[in-house]
C-alpha cells in the first residue's frame, strides 16, 4: 500500500515532538509535514511522506549504493557518483 | 441647497453586493454604470441598451456558451474573469474561427465584496482587450447569500470561420499526427495549490490563455491538412483523447516520453496522487493534422508565444476497441482509460 | 529518484533476469503492496518480464479489502446532523449497499469532507467546535501512524468534539491467511514461490515480521521500493534465491527500511491500538487477529462507542471471484463479472474497487491485451 512520496526538508519548525513540522519540497511543490515519527531529520534531509507524516529519513548513501548494485546486476558501469559508494 | 441628482458614488471598498443590486431599479444601473462599465467600457455599453445590435457579414459563423464556476475565485495566473473570457473564446477558436463578440452574465452572492467584483470585471477586461474582443452586452442578478459561490459568470461567444476551413472530429484519419500546444497540467495544479483541503505552495501558474492567435497562425501553416483541434480542459489531455477515439472510431497511440510536464507539475501529482494526463488545461490545444503536414505545423506553432513548445505526442490508428494506448518511458504499455468522474488525490 | 526509473537500466535488468530465470517450472511471485499494483501496471513492468516470471497481485489495498458494511455504517454516522465525517479521497466514491457512497450521501446533503490527512480533520474539529467531527480511519500499519499521532494530540488537547472510526488492518495476518488458504497450503493449486515485501509498511514495521514466514513457509521474502526498477531488482534477488534454495527475508529497499523499522510509530500504535479479536476483510472473510481498535484509555476518541455503531455485514454480488483473485487462484480475466457488469465506474467488489486492485489496475492499463493486437490500416475514404 501506499503512496509514500520522497521530498527534502526546507526548513523546519516548532520544538514540540508532537507536532514539529517541515516545510518539505517535493521537486517544485511544498507543503507543511508532521516530523513527529523522524525527530532525528533536519534541513536538507530527505524523507518519505505519506498522508502528511514523514515516516523515514531516506538514507542518501544507502540509494546511491543499492542503484550502483542495480547497474552492477544489469551489467552497466554505474556513474563515478554512484561508484564511489561500492568501493 | 438641495444638489439635483445627488447620488452617494458605490463604496468599491468597502461595500458588498446586496440584493437591490439585482433588481433593475437604481441601484443595480448604479452598479452597472460605476462598476463594470468603467471596466469593459466599449461602444456598445456605452449606449446602454438591453441589446447589443452587429452588422454580419455572409460566411459561416459559430456560436459557444460556457458557465464558469470556478473555486477558489482568484488563483495564481487568473481568475473567474479572465477565465471567462479565455474559455468562451477558446471554444470558438477551436473551430478555426475568429472570435468577434462576447456577452457575459453575472450572477452575484449577496454579501459579495464589491472591491473582489471590481478586481474580476477589469481581469475580464483586460483578457478581452489583449484578445480583441469586447464583451458587448450582459446581464447581473444577485440571488441571496449562500445559494452562490460569490460569483458565477456564464459566457457566450460568436465568432466567424474562414472560407475553406473545416475542421471536425470527423476528418481525423488513421496516421493523422497528434500535436499539443505546451506544457499540460499547469491550470489544474495552480487551482488545487489554493485549495483548503489540499494547499501546497508552488510556482507554477495557470496557463490560461486565448488561443486564436495561434490558431489563426495553424490554419495559415496548414490549411486543409488540418484536421480538428481541441482544448484539453477538464479531464485534461486523457479526456480529450478517448473523446476523439470514441467520436471518430478510431485509436490513439501516443508516447509518454514526448508529452510536455512541468518538473513542479509532475510533482504537485505525485504528491496527491494524481496522473498529470487528467489535469485541466486552460491554455493548451491538441491538434490532429495530416502526416506530411505535421513537421511545418510544430514549426510554425513554435513562432508564436503560445506555441513555443509544441510537439507531437503521437498519432491516430485504425482500432476497432478505439483504445489510447501509451507507451511508457519505461517501454512498457498502457492505456489511458477515460476516466467516469474527476480525478480524485488518494493516499494508496 | 527519477534514476529508478531509468528505461535502459530496466531493460537490462530484464535481460539478466531472463538469463538468471531458467527454473523449467517458472517462478510466482506474490507482491500486496498497493504501490507495487499500481507500479507494476503503470510503467508496464510484465511487459518487461520474462515468460517464466509471473506476478501476482495480493490483498495490497486497504480500500480494497474494507467491507461494504464498514462504508454502510460511515454513511449511516454521516446522517446524522451534528456528524462531519472526514475521510481520505480514495474512498469517496466506493459503493457500498445499494448504490450508496459517500460522494452520494454528501450530495445528498451529508457533511462529509476529503482531506489529505489526519491532521486536517483535527483542524477542521479545532475551528468548528460546534461539530462532531469523526475521521474514517483506514489503512495498513503504514497509515496507522498518522491515526495514532492525530489521537493523541487530541487527547493532549483535550479535543472534545473529535473521534475516529477505525479500520485499521494488518498485513502479516493477511499474508498468513493466504498461505494457510488450503489451495495453497494443501491442495496446491496456487503456485507462490515467493513475495515481492510491501515497500512502506515496511518502512514502518521493520523487515523483521516477514522471517516468521520465510521459515514456516520455506519462501524467500524480498522487500521491495516502489519504484519500478525497485521491483525488478526484486525480481532478481528473488529468482536467485529460488535458483539457490534459499527462503531468507531480503531488504531492496534499504534505502528506507531498516531492520528494526519505525521504533517510535510503532510504539505509538501500540499504546492506542490494540487487536481485534476477528475483522471481515472483503475478498478473504474474516481474518482473526487481523485489524486494529482503539484501546480503553482513548476510548473518548472511538467513534464506535461514542455514538454505539453497529455493524451490519453486506454481501458481495454471489457472482464475485475477488476471493478467488486476491488468493493468486485466477485471473481477473476468469471472472465472469469483469468487463461486463463489474467495471471501474461499478464495481461489484473489492478488486474493481480502487485503482489498485488487481481487477482495476488490468482493466485500466492492460485491457488492450485480451483484444487483438490492432492493426494499422487506412479507414474507408
Amino acid at each position: 500500500m501506499c503512496l509514500a512520496v520522497p521530498g527534502r526538508i526546507v526548513s523546519i519548525r516548532g520544538e514540540d515532538p508532537l507536532i514539529r513540522s517541515a516545510r518539505v519540497d517535493f521537486g517544485g511543490a511544498v507543503k507543511e509535514i508532521n516530523l513527529a515519527y523522524v525527530p532525528e531529520a533536519g534541513v536538507d534531509d530527505y524523507v518519505l511522506v505519506h498522508v502528511g507524516f514523514a515516516m523515514t529519513v531516506i538514507d542518501e548513501l544507502e540509494a546511491r549504493r543499492i542503484y550502483a548494485e542495480l547497474c552492477r546486476a544489469a551489467g552497466i558501469e554505474p556513474d563515478p557518483v554512484h561508484a564511489e559508494v561500492l568501493a | 441647497m438641495i444638489r439635483k441628482d445627488y447620488r452617494r458614488k458605490l463604496d468599491v471598498k468597502n461595500g458588498r453586493v446586496e440584493l437591490a443590486h439585482g433588481s433593475g431599479g437604481r441601484a443595480m444601473a448604479q452598479l452597472i454604470t460605476e462598476l463594470f462599465h468603467p471596466a469593459l467600457d466599449n461602444e456598445w455599453l456605452r449606449e446602454g441598451e438591453d441589446q447589443a445590435t452587429f452588422e454580419v457579414h455572409g460566411g459561416r459563423m459559430v456560436m459557444t456558451t460556457d458557465a464558469y464556476v470556478i473555486a477558489p475565485l482568484f488563483f495564481p495566473g487568473g481568475d473567474i474573469g479572465s477565465l471567462a473570457v479565455h474559455g468562451t473564446i477558446n471554444d470558438i477558436a477551436m473551430a478555426g474561427a475568429r472570435p468577434l463578440h462576447l456577452a457575459a452574465s453575472f450572477i452575484l452572492e449577496e454579501g459579495f465584496a464589491l472591491k473582489d467584483l471590481k478586481r474580476i470585471a477589469e481581469s475580464m477586461a483586460a483578457a478581452a482587450r489583449e484578445a480583441g474582443v469586447a464583451v458587448i452586452t450582459g446581464d447581473t442578478k444577485v440571488v441571496e447569500r449562500g445559494k452562490a459561490d460569490g460569483v458565477f459568470i456564464s459566457t457566450t461567444g460568436i465568432g466567424m470561420v474562414p472560407p475553406g476551413i473545416e475542421l471536425s472530429v470527423a476528418r481525423i484519419r488513421p496516421g493523422d499526427r497528434l500535436i499539443v500546444s505546451g506544457f499540460l497540467g499547469d491550470h489544474g495544479v495552480a487551482v488545487m495549490s489554493k485549495r483548503h483541503d489540499l494547499a501546497f505552495e508552488t510556482a507554477i501558474l495557470s496557463d490560461s490563455a486565448s488561443l486564436h492567435g495561434l490558431v489563426a497562425v495553424m490554419v495559415e501553416a496548414s490549411g486543409d491538412d488540418l484536421h480538428a483541434m481541441r482544448d484539453p480542459t477538464r479531464g485534461g489531455l486523457a479526456a480529450t483523447l478517448n473523446e476523439w477515439a470514441q467520436a471518430a472510431a478510431l485509436g490513439v497511440r501516443i508516447r509518454e516520453e514526448a508529452i510536455p510536464i512541468r518538473p513542479g507539475v509532475a510533482a504537485a501529482c505525485e504528491l496527491l496522487g494524481l496522473d498529470p494526463l487528467y489535469v485541466a488545461n486552460e491554455g493548451k490545444l491538441i491538434a490532429a493534422v495530416a502526416p506530411e503536414s505535421a513537421d511545418g505545423l510544430v514549426a510554425a506553432m513554435r513562432e508564436h508565444p503560445l506555441g513555443r513548445d509544441a510537439v507531437i505526442i503521437g498519432e491516430a490508428v485504425a482500432d476497432e476497441h478505439r483504445f489510447v494506448q501509451m507507451t511508457t518511458e519505461f517501454g512498457g504499455d498502457r492505456i489511458v482509460d477515460w476516466l467516469a468522474g474527476e480525478q480524485l488525490p488518494r493516499i494508496c | 529518484m527519477a534514476e529508478y526509473r531509468d528505461g535502459r537500466l530496466a531493460r537490462a535488468l530484464a535481460r539478466r533476469i531472463a538469463l538468471e530465470a531458467r527454473a523449467p517450472d517458472g517462478y510466482h511471485f506474490m507482491e500486496f503492496c498497493g504501490g507495487h499494483t499500481h507500479a507494476i501496471s503503470r510503467y508496464g513492468l510484465e511487459d518487461l518480464l520474462p515468460q517464466s516470471v509471473r506476478l501476482i497481485h495480493g490483498p495490497g489495498c486497504p480500500v480494497c479489502v474494507l467491507p461494504i458494511g464498514r462504508i454502510d455504517t460511515a454513511i449511516r454516522l454521516a446522517e446524522r446532523p451534528e456528524v462531519t465525517l472526514c475521510s481520505y479521497g480514495d474512498l469517496m466514491r466506493v459503493p457500498a449497499s445499494d448504490g450508496a457512497s459517500l460522494l452520494k450521501a454528501k450530495a445528498a446533503g451529508s457533511d462529509i469532507r476529503m482531506v489529505y490527512s489526519s491532521l486536517d480533520a483535527l483542524s477542521i474539529a479545532r475551528r468548528e467546535p460546534q461539530r462532531q467531527v469523526v475521521f474514517f480511519a483506514i489503512g495498513f500499519e503504514t497509515t496507522t501512524p498518522a491515526t495514532a499521532l492525530a489521537i493523541r494530540i487530541a487527547a493532549r488537547e483535550r479535543l472534545e468534539n473529535f473521534s475516529v472510526f477505525c479500520n485499521h488492518v494488518l498485513t502479516p495476518s493477511a499474508i498468513q491467511n493466504i498461505l494457510e488458504s488450503p489451495d495453497i497450503r494443501e491442495l496446491g493449486r496456487v503456485r507462490i514461490d515467493g513475495f515481492i515485501g510491501p515497500a512502506h509498511v515496511s518502512a514502518v514495521i521493520g523487515s523483521e515480521p516477514y522471517a516468521f514466514f520465510a521459515q514456516e513457509f520455506a519462501k524467500p521474502v524480498v522487500i521491495a521500493g516502489f519504484e519500478p526498477l525497485d521491483v525488478m531488482q526484486a525480481v532478481v534477488m528473488l529468482v536467485r534465491q529460488i535458483n539457490e534454495g534459499r527462503h531468507e527475508v531480503e531488504n531492496q529497499y534499504g534505502r528506507a527500511v531498516r531492520t528494526e523499522g519505525n521504533e517510535r510509530a510503532k510504539a505509538d500504535v501500540a499504546a492506542i491500538f490494540e487487536l481485534r479479536k476477528s475483522f471481515e476483510w472483503r475478498g478473504l472473510g474474516v481474518v482473526p487477529y487481523s485489524a486494529l481498535r482503539i484501546k480503553r484509555p482513548y476510548a473518548a476518541f472511538d467513534a464506535e462507542r461514542r455514538f454505539g455503531l453497529e455493524y451490519v455485514p453486506a454481501r458481495d454480488n454471489p457472482g464475485c471471484q475477488c476471493g478467488a483473485v486476491l488468493r493468486g487462484l485466477k485471473h481477473p480475466t476468469d471472472c465472469k463479472l469483469f468487463g461486463t457488469v463489474c467495471t471501474p465506474e461499478n464495481p461489484m467488489g473489492s478488486c474493481m474497487v480502487s485503482s489498485e486492485g488487481a481487477c482495476a489496475a488490468h482493466w485500466t492499463y492492460k485491457r488492450f491485451r485480451d483484444c487483438e493486437r490492432p492493426t494499422v490500416t487506412s479507414l474507408p475514404a
